[in-house]
């Protein structure tokens, strides 16, 4: 079963209504036994990263997420759920993360322009936004290398290791908009909200779950 | 490339879409669940539900809509209207609404953005700026209320920057000079408010062709433009306002 892993940062509603759309009901769940009986874990999430750490924390889920990553079994990150697999982030100072991808997770900072105006770059990076494929996994399949996908976020991951660099996204700099690592598959674009292409991320992710297949 | 947002708004009234969409083949045009569906068919970047019930007791309605609509289209969705209370926003994003966009209560209170965007974060928060043009020389704009009724005396640049300060995430911007006249954007206003701020704009207000959509990305230096009866009274489908768009340099979602 894939257990959607509702820490209270937003809304999972769509995130389940896309698996059930593609034919793969998906269950949400809360607490540490369900993640631990999971057989595939979606992490979506937006907003603040160390409300993100505080609440995964508070509710011991840390680390029933990390033993599920660490086993092999697939997993989903989407936004949130991708900056937080990094070392820290500079959001607020420092923020330790999951550290299971060494990295960190640094803000988008544009200068402005002559005349004192705001830079054309704004910030959240909100929208639609192509992806160039460096070393795209299957679940990636569908979805043709330059395609629109949905985007809001204002930090951004940048990995040690260049190897688990998915793809990229240009926006006023280039940017690592996916990652995988043999089971990890961690999209900082929202495949829930990125129509058709988004979906067949979603259905490609629970086919590749229900293989139990932890690599293809 | 970061592409410009096409945005279809409807008016929702007790869970009815309002100002009469005239499309054939529609079930039932007045059902802003198939509205929806079909600008998402026509690939809509986003949409938008204004809510204008006005009776308190049928506010909830609002979330069914909402709920249907998350169940079968998957692109952002935005709700306005209304919405005065953290509540009022919990309910909406747990309904399935990404952005709630928020315009009297912040100027009843502009702390409430700041709660609002820290208890949900920015990104989820739009603040509506619905502004009139006061002064030509200098050229000022002030605020209104109360869809565009009640002038309140501050400043819309002001207001803008006060609003980013506070936590906004976006800013959905409406002339009220142009609101309904299809004459075009403010652009004047838009282009000012979006070379002060550092959020994504989205200019709303006037659009009667597809040349004001591409003025207001290339003069009014919009992030996305929102328009409502060109699209409902089908002059042009989202898809055709795209490749306008997009044959006219501007880089789009095809």
């Amino acid at each position: 079963m894939i257990a959607i892993v509702d820490y209270g940062m937003g809304n999972l509603r769509s995130v389940q209504k896309g698996f059930e759309k593609v034919g793969h009901p998906a269950r949400v769940v809360q607490d540490p036994e369900s993640i631990r009986a999971a057989s595939a874990l979606v992490l979506p999430g937006v907003g603040a990263f160390r409300d993100c750490m505080g609440h995964l924390e508070e509710r011991m889920l840390r680390d029933p997420i990390r033993a599920h990553i660490e086993s092999g079994k697939p997993y989903l990150g989407i936004c949130l759920g991708l900056q937080i697999l990094f070392t820290e982030s500079e959001e607020f100072g420092r923020c330790e993360g999951l550290n299971i991808i060494p990295g960190k997770v640094r803000k988008f900072r544009f200068e402005q322009e002559k005349g004192g105006k705001a830079s054309p770059y704004k910030i959240p990076h909100m929208g639609w936004n192509a992806i160039r494929k460096v070393n795209a996994p299957p679940v990636l399949a569908d979805v043709p290398d330059g395609a629109y996908l949905y985007f809001v976020h204002s930090y951004f991951v940048d990995p040690e290791d260049a190897t688990v660099v998915a793809t990229k996204t240009d926006y006023g700099l280039e940017f690592t908009s996916m990652i995988w690592k043999d089971n990890i598959f961690a999209t900082q674009f929202h495949p829930e909200k990125s129509q058709a292409l988004g979906l067949s991320i979603l259905k490609n992710f629970a086919e590749l779950s229900a293989n139990g297949a932890s690599r293809p | 490339m970061l592409a410009k947002r096409i945005i279809p708004c409807l008016d929702v009234k007790e869970g009815r879409v309002v100002k009469g969409v005239q499309f054939v083949g529609l079930r039932d045009a007045g059902d802003p669940v198939e509205v929806a569906r079909l600008y998402d068919a026509q690939g809509a970047d986003e949409l938008t539900f204004l809510d204008i019930t006005a009776s308190h007791e049928k506010r909830g309605i609002i979330l069914d809509v909402v709920g249907r609509t998350a169940e079968e289209v998957f692109i952002p969705l935005t709700v306005g209207g209304g919405i005065c209370a953290l509540d009022d926003i919990r309910n909406l994003l747990n309904a399935g609404a990404d952005k709630v966009s928020i315009n009297t209560a912040a100027v009843r209170r502009p702390e409430f953005i700041r709660e609002a965007s820290g208890r949900f974060g920015s990104q989820c928060i739009v603040v509506a700026i619905d502004a009139k043009q006061v002064s030509e020389a200098p050229l000022r704009w002030e605020i209104y209320t109360h869809g565009g009724r009640r002038p309140t005396g501050i400043d819309a640049l002001e207001w803008a920057r006060r609003m980013e300060d506070l936590g906004a995430g976006e800013f959905l911007v409406t002339s009220m000079d142009r609101d309904g006249t299809r004459d075009g954007y403010d652009n004047a206003l838009n282009r000012s408010i979006s070379e002060i701020t550092e959020v994504p704009l989205i200019a709303s207000g006037g659009v009667g062709g597809l040349q004001h959509l591409y003025d207001g990305i290339h003069l009014g230096k919009a992030d996305a433009v929102l328009a409502a009866s060109i699209f409902h009274y089908r002059e042009y489908t989202v898809h055709q306002v795209k490749e306008y768009l997009s044959s006219r340099g501007i880089c789009v979602r095809l």
